[in-house]
């Protein structure tokens, strides 16, 4: 982590939306060693770094609580460093990061491996997460409790879902005891041995292994029901088909523990986007049909989905370069995350923007009880500028991730990050290719 | 019109212009297959790589057959010799052929999009002998040229395709090609191996075999493959046997001068009765006479062989 920036910071003239608050004002914004204040003292002024935010939008940073940053043991597709000045450019200032690392993050001493390389080289707030169980194999529980002592703010065998129903239901009902909320990547493993892609026509044309939705809604129904059952909060990770969000917003209704989150490649794409084969559409969960996209769209509108989350998965250009049934899954997303969003609710006039940006700040902030996703006074001045018309185009050079890995490479995206600070320290801004950090 | 493609990785692509001209190209060929010297200048001087990363017996040979008979040199490479078993890809491989200076490359592949994905970065043609489930267009456009041969035109005729539809790209290349040639197809076979989504590309999809075969003027079978069986998608043998092999009784049920293809390898008593596999109605060897002469075709066009300069009919 970078070091709080000390100097007062005036940033001027700007739209201030605040989602947590409800404030949506043109106005200035001020920090003070690393802190958001009211206003700055009259002899603070006159030093101040004085931002003109005329025409931008000024918004907490942003928070993605589903990152692949690699490190330890695949820093060939991703480093903490590379990866959390991805989420800088993309105008994040909180992630956390998955446990499937080489070797995966089941014990305190690798937790605290992940924490010396953050707090040397991020320059963003990122949060580890753990296993939930040794080695991500789904056959005995990981020391959770050991975990959360040393810093992990959720467990997820993200990427290997537990299989085992009764591991999973000592699983969410241990973690509990701790207030440590279980993060589950819903699939069925039994349903998609060898699968690639959505099981639907596409698929079918393409001659490629199916991916039933049955396989993501069996486990979110088996983790609503496990919820039911213990009272364990457990956070429901990319939705992506049309029965699972009817699941969640059934059992919501009934007021069970559940939280879920949406990425911006299945509420932006479906599978027709895979016709030709490209390996950058290539992503577990898979995408899915218009008619699922569309669910997912009305699931984030009526607060059936809480949140959004990139899942923002690097892969080098010699992996993903193979045919498709041997390429890896997933996808980088931070660096698009914002002007797809944008795209999906705000530009289409579904939300407004303090609504839209509520789904990537205070929401999944919330949902793990992170300390972020607000400009309250006091706050740390995590501090995101975006002009929300900007159009710009990805392209593989043009990206801080190590790997290049996005189906977004040469479309023409609406909304661009001006700025992104962190602790009152400019951490990312175009126009000035390096800023400290 | 002249044929202006380089790549042959599907029937999905081609118009019915381009189809008709792979037929013409394949008779004038086909012509020629009972010379007693049986080479043609055609392609003389120029390197045919068979790139066969999947097993495979008759596709393999109907492909070295037909480069040679065109007077290519041909250099075949199956997956035991070729060094993706020491983990180089594909795209390295085919690159390095390229850079020996082959013309040409014919790919069978277990994966589906893999002749597509060479077709996209090499400079050489890539004609697809298989991939994946995805297709295998010489085998569609060898069935459909025999079935041309029998019936002349194929517009309104009655075929059926019977068997595991879901993972096989034959089924799915005669799919395209049956139905640009305004065929009427029918796709058989348990519901775990046709799904009806299937009939989105313009098919018939059933399950029950007597309404389907009845008056159909062509089956086209499937084979059956064993590893199959070790996944659920249908019981066993005995009972695919026994609710979808092709036997007398149900032969009877086509039409008076049906025909009974097969893209082989056959199951003898598995989808096929073996009787019915070797009898009159059977043109199963007349496909696989077919198959060179379709494949010369197919190399003859991608090499940028001119449909005016044939060989005339002796």
């Amino acid at each position: 982590m970078p070091a709080p920036d000390p100097s007062p910071l005036w940033i001027a003239g700007g739209r201030v939306i605040d989602p947590a608050s409800g404030r949506d004002e043109i106005a200035d914004l001020f920090s003070l060693d690393g802190r958001l204040v009211a206003s700055l003292p009259e002899t603070e002024r006159p030093r101040a770094r004085r931002i003109d935010a005329a025409g931008l939008v000024v918004c907490p940073g942003l928070v993605d609580i589903h990152v692949h940053f690699r490190e330890p043991g695949q820093t060939h597709k991703e480093t903490i460093q590379s990866g959390s000045r991805a989420a800088a450019a993309g105008g994040f200032t909180t992630v956390v990061c998955m446990p499937n690392t080489a070797p995966p993050a089941d014990n305190a001493g690798i937790i605290q491996y992940i924490k010396d390389v953050i707090d040397r080289e991020a320059v963003v707030h990122v949060y580890p997460s753990g296993c939930i169980t040794v080695g991500m194999k789904g056959e005995k529980l990981a020391p959770s409790g050991s975990l959360k002592r040393a810093g992990v703010v959720a467990i997820t065998d993200d990427g290997a879902c537990v299989q085992q129903n009764e591991l999973m239901r000592r699983a969410v009902e241990y973690a509990a005891m701790f207030g440590l909320p279980v993060m589950d990547h819903c699939q069925d493993e039994s349903l998609t041995h060898g699968s690639v892609m959505h099981e639907g026509l596409v698929s079918l044309r393409l001659g490629l292994k199916g991916w039933p939705s049955a396989a993501e809604d069996i486990v979110v129904s088996r983790n609503v029901i496990l919820s039911t059952h213990t009272g364990a909060h457990i956070h429901l990770q990319h939705i992506s088909s049309a029965t699972a969000v009817d699941i969640i917003r059934r059992a919501k209704q009934r007021g069970v523990r559940i939280t879920a989150e949406a990425s911006p490649h299945h509420l932006a794409l479906t599978d027709d986007a895979l016709l030709d084969y490209d390996t950058n559409f290539k992503m577990n969960p898979p995408l899915r049909s218009e008619a699922d996209r569309q669910a997912l769209v009305e699931g984030i509108l009526d607060g059936t989905l809480d949140c959004i989350a990139t899942d923002h998965a690097p892969h080098t250009d010699y992996e993903k370069d193979v045919e498709f049934d041997y390429a890896p899954f997933g996808i980088v997303g931070l660096e698009t995350a914002l002007p797809v969003v944008l795209d999906v609710f705000h530009h289409s006039g579904k939300l407004n923007l303090p609504a839209t940006l509520d789904l990537l700040t205070r929401k999944p902030a919330d949902i793990l009880g992170l300390p972020a996703g607000r400009l309250a006074e006091g706050a740390p001045a995590d501090i995101t500028l975006f002009d929300p018309e900007e159009t710009w185009t990805p392209t593989p050079t043009g990206l801080h991730s190590k790997s290049a890995n996005s189906p977004w490479l040469g479309a023409t995206l609406r909304g661009r990050v001006r700025k992104t600070f962190v602790a009152g320290r400019l951490v990312h801004s175009p126009d000035d290719p390096t800023p400290a950090g | 019109m002249t044929w202006t493609r380089r790549h042959l990785t599907g029937i999905e692509p081609l118009s019915v212009e381009e189809i008709e001209q792979i037929f013409a190209t394949t008779a004038a060929f086909k012509a020629t297959l009972g010379r007693n010297v049986k080479k043609l200048p055609s392609l003389r001087g120029k390197t045919v790589v068979n790139l066969f990363l999947e097993p495979s017996t008759r596709t393999r040979l109907a492909f070295e057959m037909a480069a040679k008979r065109l007077g290519a040199d041909v250099i075949t490479l199956d997956c035991e010799a070729s060094s993706t078993t020491k983990g180089e890809t594909l795209r390295d491989t085919a690159r390095n052929i390229e850079a020996l200076n082959a013309d040409m490359i014919v790919l069978r592949h277990s994966a589906a999009g893999s002749a597509g994905y060479l077709a996209r970065f090499l400079g050489i043609p890539v004609v697809n002998a298989g991939d994946g489930a995805h297709e295998h267009p010489t085998q569609a456009l060898l069935d459909c040229f025999t079935l041309r041969e029998r019936f002349g035109s194929l517009a309104g005729r009655r075929v059926v395709i019977l068997g595991d539809i879901l993972f096989s790209r034959v089924a799915r290349s005669n799919i395209w090609a049956l139905t640009k040639l305004r065929a009427r197809v029918t796709l058989v076979g348990p519901s775990t191996l046709v799904p009806e989504e299937f009939k989105a590309l313009g098919v018939e999809v059933s399950h029950d075999l007597r309404s389907a075969l009845a008056d159909a003027e062509a089956v086209m079978l499937l084979r059956i493959q064993h590893e199959r069986q070790n996944s659920s998608h249908f019981p066993s043998l005995g009972e695919y046997t026994s609710m979808f092999g092709l036997n007398k009784t149900r032969a009877s049920w086509l039409a008076p001068d049906a025909v009974i293809m097969h893209p082989g390898p056959i199951n003898r008593g598995v989808e096929i009765d073996s009787e019915l596999a070797d009898s009159s109605r059977s043109v199963i060897l007349e496909q696989v006479t077919n198959g060179i002469a379709v494949r010369m075709a197919a190399l003859y066009l991608c090499s940028g062989g001119s449909p005016d300069h044939l060989p005339a009919a002796s």
